[in-house]
C-alpha cells in the first residue's frame, strides 16, 4: 500500500526529500496556469505540465508534454494534479494512473458519479491514492501545497484538518492559525458524493502518518461519512482531541446545497444525525467556524486536568 | 434531477418494465379526454417531487365523472411539503395481491451501487421492514443475483421470474441513465401473478446530464436557476428576506446556519464558486435583484488569493448601474480590507471584519423594517 506522506514528503535519505516532483495536467488552462504559478510560489516542485497539442512549449518555465506517459518518464514524478474540465476528467485520470501516478489530486467539480467510481476502482487496482474530485487539494504548511487553496490561512503546526469543503477548510484553518494552532496537514477530501479518499481513510492516513496533537473534521450535510467516522473513533479508541464542524443545519431537505454531495434525504445525511453520532464519540461540534479553536483548546485543557 | 412519477414510468416503459395504463395532463380539459380514454374507475395522482402524497390526499381514487370534476381541480392545487402539483397522472387501478419494495441506489459510504429490496413494500423506505441489502459494484445485476434477492423476498414461480427480469432492467436504467437512485415502491404482484411498477422515483446525476440529451425534456429549472447555472453558480431559493451569497458551498451553508441561529430568514443560498471576481459578484447581485422578496443581502467571501477591493468594486458598480438598491452586509477576509471599507463609505454596503458582526447588523436592520 502506498503511503501518502512518503509520496508528499519522502524520507530524509531521498535526494528530493521535501521536494517531491509534481505534474500539472491541464497546465495551460486559465485555472491551471494561475494555480501552477501559485504552487510554484509556495515552493512546490512542479516539474512538468501536460496539455495535448502544446508539447514542447513552457508554462511558468515548466516544460509541457503531450501525454502523461511522456511527462512521467521524463521526470519520474509520482504525483499529479488535474485541472481539466469535468467532461475530460475521466480520460485524464485514467491516463495518469496508467502512466504510474501514485497520488492523484482531482480538482474538477461536476465530475459524474460514474466516472468517479471508475477511477476509484482503477486506483485500487493500481495501488494509487486519489484525492477528490471537487477538492481544494492538500497542503502541508511550509513544505508542499498541491491544490487551489490560498497560502495565507495556513501555518505550520501539529493540528490536522480534514474537510469536505474548500473555503471552509481555509476559514477553519485561518481561525486555528490565529489561535496559534498551526497545522501539520490540511486535507480536502472533496464535496462530491464519491470521494477518492473517503473521510475515514483520510482520518486513518493522518492518524498513522502525520505528527499531530489533534484533528479537526470539517463536514457538511449529506451522506453518512461523519457517522461512520464517529463510529470508527469509538471502535479504534482514538484518544487525541477531535473537534468537528458541520455546515448545513439550516438547509432544507432534498435540496442540493451547492456541493453535489450536500443533500439530505429524510434523516439520511441530516446534521442532527451527524451531531448525535459525534456526541457518542465524545467529539464536540462547533456551531460556527470561529468556535472550532475554542472547542479544541477546551479539549486540551481537559486533557491536562486529567 | 429528480424525475416525476410519470417521467420515471416513461423510462420504465422504454426498458419494458411493466407499468399500469396511464395518461398525464396539466389541465382539466385534457384530463377529461384522458378520463374518457381510460374509463372509470381510476386513480388520480398528483405529480410532484416529494414523498407522502397518499397521506396528503394528493392521490385519490375516482369512480365516476362527478367525482372527477371535484377531485381533479382539488389535486391540481395541492401543495405537499412545499411542492406544488406539476401535472396529473390518471392511472388504471390494479388488483394488488402483494406490495414489494425495490431500489438501486448509489451507496456513498461503500462507494458502489446497492440493491435494497423487501417483500413488504408500499411504505416509505425508513419504515420498510425485512430489508434485503446487496452490494453490486458499478450497478450491473446478473440473473443469479436477482434470483437470490427475489427468493429472499419470498417470491417464487411466475412472480419470481418477473421480478428477476424487472430488477435487471432497473439496473440497466441505473447504469445507462446514470441514476443515483432508481426506486419502485410499491412494486406490486397482481391477482394474475404479474408484477407491475405502481410508482417510480428516479434521480439522475446532474453532473452526468451532458451525456443525456434525451433526458433534457424532463428538466425543469426556473429562469433564475438557469441563469445561475450559466454563470457557474449554485442557487437554492428559500422563503425568507435576506439573500445569502458567498464563495464555496460549505461557506454559504455555514453562513445560512449562523443567520438562522440569530433569527434571520434566508431568501436564498447563492454560491458563486470558489473564486470571487468583480464579474461574479456583480452577476450575483443582478440575480438577487430579480427576487422580489429580498430586503437585504448578506455576503460572506473568503478572499485568500482575491483582493477585497475587487469585490468592493462590484458593489459600487451595481449601485451605480442601479442594479440594486438594497442594504448589503458584507464580510470579506483578505488583502486590502481597509481600502475596501474606504471605497464603500457612503454606499449602502457595510463591510465587517467578521461574519458574526455582519449577521447581527443584517438581522437588526431587517427587524427594524418589520
Amino acid at each position: 500500500m502506498v503511503d501518502l506522506f512518503e509520496l508528499l514528503i519522502g524520507k530524509e535519505s531521498d535526494k528530493d526529500y521535501k521536494k517531491k516532483p509534481v505534474i500539472v495536467q491541464g497546465i495551460t488552462g486559465k485555472f491551471g496556469a494561475f494555480h501552477t504559478q501559485q504552487m510554484l510560489a509556495y515552493g512546490t516542485n512542479i516539474v512538468a505540465g501536460v496539455t495535448p497539442g502544446k508539447g514542447g512549449q513552457k508554462q511558468e518555465g515548466v516544460p509541457i508534454y503531450e501525454t502523461m506517459s511522456q511527462a512521467v518518464s521524463a521526470t519520474g514524478a509520482k504525483i499529479s494534479i488535474i485541472f481539466v474540465p469535468a467532461k475530460f476528467f475521466l480520460s485524464a485520470a485514467v491516463e495518469a494512473l496508467e502512466s504510474g501516478i501514485k497520488l492523484l489530486i482531482a480538482i474538477p467539480e461536476h465530475v459524474p458519479v460514474k466516472d468517479a467510481l471508475t477511477i476509484v476502482d482503477l486506483a485500487k487496482k493500481k495501488d494509487a491514492i486519489v484525492v477528490g474530485p471537487n477538492t481544494p487539494g492538500i497542503i502541508i504548511p511550509g513544505i508542499i501545497k498541491i491544490g487551489i487553496m490560498p497560502a495565507m490561512p495556513f501555518k505550520e503546526g501539529r493540528i490536522a484538518v480534514i474537510s469536505r469543503s474548500g473555503t471552509l477548510m481555509y476559514e477553519v484553518s485561518h481561525n486555528l492559525s490565529v489561535a496559534n494552532f498551526g497545522q501539520s496537514v490540511c486535507f480536502g477530501i472533496g464535496g462530491d458524493p464519491i470521494n477518492g479518499t473517503p473521510l475515514i481513510q483520510a482520518f486513518d492516513t493522518i492518524r498513522d502518518g502525520a505528527n499531530i496533537d489533534g484533528i479537526v473534521v470539517v463536514g457538511e450535510i449529506g451522506g453518512d461519512a461523519e457517522e461512520m467516522l464517529a463510529q470508527h473513533i469509538i471502535d479504534t479508541k482514538f484518544d487525541k482531541p477531535v473537534v468537528a464542524y458541520i455546515a448545513g443545519r439550516a438547509a432544507p431537505k432534498e435540496k442540493r446545497m451547492g456541493h453535489a454531495g450536500a443533500i439530505v434525504y429524510g434523516n439520511y445525511g441530516s446534521a442532527e444525525s451527524k451531531v448525535s453520532m459525534y456526541a457518542k464519540a465524545n467529539v464536540p461540534v462547533a456551531k460556527r467556524p470561529a468556535e472550532v479553536p475554542m472547542l479544541l483548546a477546551g479539549k486540551f485543557e481537559k486533557g491536562r486536568i486529567k | 434531477m429528480r424525475l416525476l412519477e410519470y417521467q420515471a414510468k416513461s423510462l420504465f416503459s422504454e426498458y419494458n418494465i411493466p407499468i399500469p395504463k396511464g395518461l398525464t395532463s396539466t389541465d382539466i380539459v385534457q384530463g377529461r379526454k384522458d378520463a374518457a380514454v381510460l374509463g372509470f374507475p381510476f386513480v388520480i395522482k398528483a405529480q410532484m417531487a416529494v414523498g407522502g402524497r397518499g397521506k396528503a390526499g394528493a392521490i385519490q381514487k375516482c369512480q365516476n365523472a362527478d367525482e372527477f370534476e371535484l377531485k381533479y381541480p382539488d389535486i391540481m392545487q395541492k401543495v405537499v411539503k412545499g411542492e406544488k402539483t406539476k401535472a396529473i397522472l390518471l392511472e388504471k387501478m390494479a388488483d394488488i395481491k402483494k406490495e414489494l419494495y425495490l431500489s438501486l441506489f448509489l451507496n456513498r459510504g461503500k462507494r458502489c451501487y446497492t440493491i435494497i429490496a423487501s417483500g413488504e413494500g408500499g411504505v416509505e423506505i425508513e419504515s420498510v421492514k425485512n430489508q434485503i441489502i446487496h452490494e453490486v459494484g458499478l450497478g450491473s445485476v446478473d440473473a443469479k443475483t436477482a434470483e437470490e434477492v427475489g427468493k429472499k423476498m419470498g417470491l417464487k414461480d411466475k412472480p419470481l421470474t418477473q421480478f428477476v427480469d424487472i430488477l435487471q432492467k432497473l439496473a440497466k436504467i441505473t447504469i445507462e441513465k446514470e441514476a443515483e437512485l432508481a426506486e419502485i415502491n410499491p412494486l406490486a404482484v397482481l391477482g394474475d401473478d404479474s408484477v407491475v411498477a405502481l410508482d417510480g422515483k428516479v434521480i439522475i446525476d446532474d453532473n452526468a446530464m451532458f451525456r443525456h440529451e434525451e433526458l433534457r425534456k424532463f428538466q425543469e429549472v426556473s429562469e433564475l436557476e438557469e441563469r445561475a447555472e450559466k454563470s457557474g453558480f449554485s442557487l437554492v431559493e428559500l422563503d425568507g428576506n435576506i439573500a445569502v451569497v458567498g464563495n464555496g458551498a460549505g461557506l454559504v451553508m455555514s453562513t445560512l446556519d449562523m443567520l438562522s441561529d440569530n433569527g434571520g430568514k434566508p431568501a436564498c443560498f447563492l454560491d458563486v464558486g470558489g473564486g470571487a471576481t468583480t464579474e461574479t459578484v456583480y452577476e450575483a447581485l443582478t440575480l438577487i435583484s430579480k427576487m422580489k422578496k429580498v430586503k437585504g443581502i448578506l455576503v460572506n467571501l473568503y478572499g485568500g488569493i482575491v483582493k477585497t477591493t475587487t469585490v468592493a468594486t462590484a458593489f459600487i458598480k451595481a449601485y451605480e448601474d442601479k442594479i440594486i438598491d438594497l442594504p448589503v452586509f458584507a464580510r470579506m477576509s483578505g488583502a486590502e480590507a481597509d481600502r475596501s471599507k474606504e471605497m464603500l463609505k457612503g454606499s449602502r454596503t457595510k463591510m465587517f471584519d467578521t461574519i458574526e458582526e455582519a449577521i447581527n447588523a443584517a438581522v437588526i436592520e431587517m427587524n427594524k423594517n418589520g
